[in-house]
Formats: structure tokens, C-alpha cells, sequence
């Protein structure tokens, strides 16, 4: 393509235009964002748990988790996982009896990193929420006779969320920023594509603007959605 | 790791410290002072200078920084006579344009605390030192700025250490910080966790000093009788002491 297309020629739909590439990269962020933000929110949830649990061991270790991915860029992270993971499989199946080679593919560490970091994000989320729940709601489930993981099933749980859901919503949106940064690792999402756009096009600022424009709508989108959620989980 | 890895690692880990120091150095003083202008434009009485403010305030806040770096860095130089012209001295150095975006990025989020610390003044002290007679300037330098910037510092502690893990990214554009030369040294001595270690070491460090030096500013700046009761009979004590020298 020349490189003095006109803006909407080169963000036309079709084999010449680069809309199609640009989908499909938002596809892979936006997929690689919700695995990892789910995944990152059941584990957060489970290390909120550690932290509350009596074990003063386990609530140690889940404290520093929450420091260091809390305290360390998640660029950070995400170089750790990838020069990493593969050499950490290869140990484990080695104690398995497997010698041969394995490798992980990018997006997977990508989901990876995603999940750790907001993993640690919403622990914290959680165990604020779990702070804010009055102490007679432990008190009135236990003299209903209700077992503690059934009450906080039952009890808890639900009121948790709903005291969650802002910081949640917080935890997504950086969860969609943090999946631009596995572009340097060659994971094919939405900046990956933007810049190879903008190299073969020759207008970088054209694409890069693009991809600015996305992630705001992506964000405001998300945050009009919190909200809505939010309205309708509110008491009366 | 051998010995002389460790050696090797530690050295080269030492240089990037000051790089990623400096990043922050230069971005957050710079960010300070776009979040003070735009928190004044925010409260201006032109409604166009307000709108553009907290345009200025949403964008940087909804768009990743990456992707504000990259803009600022690949996609400028797509324009001919902006390479020409002389702001391009500035805009070819990647340090520069890191910081740069940075500051714009920091600008926005801190113009976000300062309006936390602004609502959190009680409006009766302000009415209160109007009555007294001050002007306008005065009532500000000395009722609102010292209750706002006591009540916005737990939320600039915690802006700065996103800042500082922020400067990581600068990597991205070929300024090798901590984060740049440990991804160098994962590659090249495979000692991926202890690489890691070390690094997040580092990064944890700095937050900690950064954390608890603002901390004791913010104890430094309450009045006697909102201190923790440590500090305030430390203070009196060295009071005493120094009044019985003299």
C-alpha cells in the first residue's frame, strides 16, 4: 500500500484496509484481558481468603505475594513468566520422567501475567470489602446454626460482591491496560498490530491514535458498565 | 548462579537503578506541576479552560501509557516538518519523550488527588478565614493548601509509587531501566528468578523508602494533637531539650 493513502482508504474494511487486523488484535486483547481477569479474580479471591484465614503461614506468604506484584511493574512480571515458565515446566516434568521439550506460547503467558497481577489487586479488593461487612452478620448466620462455609457462602459472599464491584471494575480497567504491554513479548493484540500497521503504512501517529481511541472507548464502555451493575446491585 | 554471574548481574543492576531514578525524578515534579495546572483550570470560572482540563484529565486516564509513549514516540516522527523543526531535539531523545509522556500520564492521575484533597477542606475553615478579613491568595496559601495537602498525601504516596513502577515501560523505547536490563540479563544467564529476585528487591526498596519518607512528612505536617502520641511526645521532648539549652 502507498504510503500516502488517505486515512480512510488505509482503515477501510477489506484485503487493502487494515480494519480486519485491527479487530481481530482487539479480539486478542479483549479475550486475553477477561480470561486473565477472571482467572485473576478467582485466585484473588482465594488469596483474600489466606489472608483472612487463621493460618498465619499462609496468610504470610499471601501478604507477600500482594506486596511484590503490588510493588514490581508488571512488565516485570510478564518477563519473568516468559523467560521463565518454560524452564519451570520442563523442571516439573523432568520429576515426572518427561526429558523432552515444551514451550508455551505467548498469549498463554500473557493470560498468565494478567492473572497474577489482578490476582494481587483484588485479594486486596476483597479483603476491603470483607472489612466493611458488620461483625453481627458472622455473629447472626452463626446463631442460625449455618456452618462457616456455608454462611459465608450464603451471608457474606453476596454482600461482598456488592461492596466489591468498584474496585473490581478498577482491577478490569488495568487489566485492558495491562494486556498493551504484551506486545513486546509478540503477543499479536491490539498494539502489536497497530505498530506493525503503522511500520508497513509509514503513518505510526494515524494508528497509534487509532489504538488510543479504541482503548478509551474499550475503558468507558467498561466503566459505564460497573456502574450500571453497580445501580442495580444497590440495596432498596 | 556462579559467583562471577552474580558479580556481573549486580553491576549491571546497579547502573539501571539511577536510570530508573532519574525517570521518576524528572516525572514527578513535572507531573505535579500539569496536575496544579489543571486542577486550577478544573476550578476556572471559563467554562472552555475547564472543559479542556478535564478532557486533558479523562484522556490520559482512559488510554493506557503505553500507548500515550508510543504515540508520543513512533508515531511524532511521521510528520515531516515536525522533524525539522526544532522541538524535534527534544522529541528524538527517548528519555525525553519517556519522560515526557510520563509527566502527562502522572499529570492527570495527580490533578485526580489534588481535587480528593481540595473537597476534603471543610468549607467553615475557608469561611471562617474569609470572615477573619483574608484575601483570596492568602486564604488559599494558608487555610487551603496546608488542610488539601494533608489530606491528599496518603493519595501522592501512592500515585508516586505507580509512577515510579511506571517508568518501567520506558524500556519499551530503548531507555534500558531496571525492568529493560533484567529483561537483557534473563535472556543472557538464564537465571530467570533470581534475576527476578533481585530486581523486585530493588523496585520494593525504593517504594518502602518512598513510602514511609511520606509518611513521616504527613506526620510531620499534622497538627499536635492528630499525631500518633510516639511522635508527638518525641517532638515535645526535643522541644524541651532545646528550650533548656537555651
Amino acid at each position: 500500500m502507498a504510503a500516502d493513502a488517505s486515512i480512510l482508504q488505509m482503515l477501510a474494511w477489506g484485503d487493502q484496509g487494515w480494519s480486519r487486523p485491527l479487530l481481530f488484535g482487539l479480539g486478542v486483547t479483549v479475550t486475553c484481558a477477561s480470561l486473565g481477569y477472571v482467572l485473576g479474580v478467582a485466585l484473588g479471591f482465594a488469596i483474600a481468603l489466606a489472608k483472612l484465614g487463621s493460618n498465619r503461614w499462609i496468610a504470610g506468604a499471601a501478604n507477600l505475594y500482594t506486596t511484590v506484584m503490588r510493588g514490581v511493574p508488571p512488565l516485570l512480571v510478564i518477563f519473568l513468566l516468559f523467560f521463565g515458565t518454560n524452564g519451570a515446566l520442563m523442571w516439573v516434568a523432568r520429576g515426572f520422567g518427561y526429558t523432552g521439550y515444551i514451550e508455551i506460547d505467548a498469549f498463554s503467558v500473557g493470560v498468565m501475567a494478567v492473572t497474577l497481577v489482578s490476582a494481587s489487586y483484588s485479594s486486596e479488593v476483597f479483603r476491603g470489602a470483607h472489612g466493611t461487612i458488620p461483625a453481627g452478620q458472622f455473629e447472626a448466620f452463626a446463631a442460625l446454626g449455618l456452618r462457616p462455609f456455608l454462611g459465608l457462602y450464603l451471608v457474606i459472599m453476596p454482600q461482598m460482591f456488592r461492596q466489591a464491584l468498584p474496585g473490581l471494575g478498577n482491577v478490569w480497567i488495568m487489566a485492558i491496560k495491562e494486556t498493551t504491554l504484551l506486545s513486546v513479548i509478540s503477543v499479536a493484540e491490539l498494539m502489536r498490530v497497530v505498530g506493525l500497521a503503522g511500520r508497513t503504512t509509514g503513518q505510526p501517529f494515524v494508528f497509534y491514535g487509532a489504538a488510543a481511541v479504541i482503548y478509551f472507548v474499550l475503558v468507558a464502555v467498561s466503566s459505564r458498565v460497573f456502574v450500571a451493575v453497580e445501580n442495580r446491585m444497590r440495596w432498596g | 548462579m556462579d559467583f562471577e554471574t552474580t558479580l556481573h548481574v549486580a553491576s549491571e543492576l546497579a547502573g539501571a537503578i539511577w536510570v530508573t531514578l532519574a525517570l521518576a525524578a524528572a516525572t514527578l515534579p513535572l507531573g505535579f506541576v500539569l496536575a496544579g495546572i489543571a486542577t486550577w483550570a478544573r476550578a476556572s470560572r471559563h467554562g472552555s479552560l475547564r472543559a479542556i482540563a478535564s478532557a486533558y484529565v479523562l484522556a490520559f486516564r482512559s488510554t493506557p501509557l503505553l500507548v500515550q509513549i508510543f504515540v508520543l514516540y513512533y508515531g511524532l516522527s511521521q510528520f515531516a516538518w515536525l522533524r525539522e523543526s526544532p522541538a524535534w531535539i527534544l522529541l528524538r531523545e527517548p528519555f525525553a519523550c519517556a519522560v515526557i509522556a510520563m509527566s502527562l500520564c502522572s499529570g492527570a492521575y495527580t490533578a485526580e488527588v489534588m481535587r480528593g484533597g481540595l473537597a476534603a477542606v471543610p468549607k467553615g475553615a475557608i469561611e471562617a478565614a474569609r470572615a477573619l478579613g483574608l484575601s483570596s491568595i492568602k486564604v488559599f496559601f494558608l487555610v487551603t493548601a496546608p488542610i488539601a495537602v494533608r489530606r491528599a498525601l496518603a493519595a501522592y504516596s501512592n500515585e508516586i509509587v505507580v509512577t515510579l513502577k511506571a517508568t518501567s515501560l520506558a524500556s519499551t523505547i530503548t531507555v534500558m531501566e531496571l525492568t529493560g536490563v533484567a529483561k537483557d540479563l534473563m535472556s543472557e544467564t538464564f537465571a530467570v528468578i533470581q534475576v527476578f529476585c533481585m530486581v523486585a528487591a530493588i523496585y520494593l526498596v525504593i517504594n518502602s523508602a518512598l513510602i514511609l519518607g511520606l509518611r513521616l512528612l504527613e506526620i510531620y505536617l499534622a497538627p499536635q494533637h492528630e499525631r500518633p502520641l510516639r511522635h508527638q511526645r518525641r517532638r515535645n521532648r526535643k522541644a524541651e531539650v532545646r528550650s533548656a539549652d537555651a
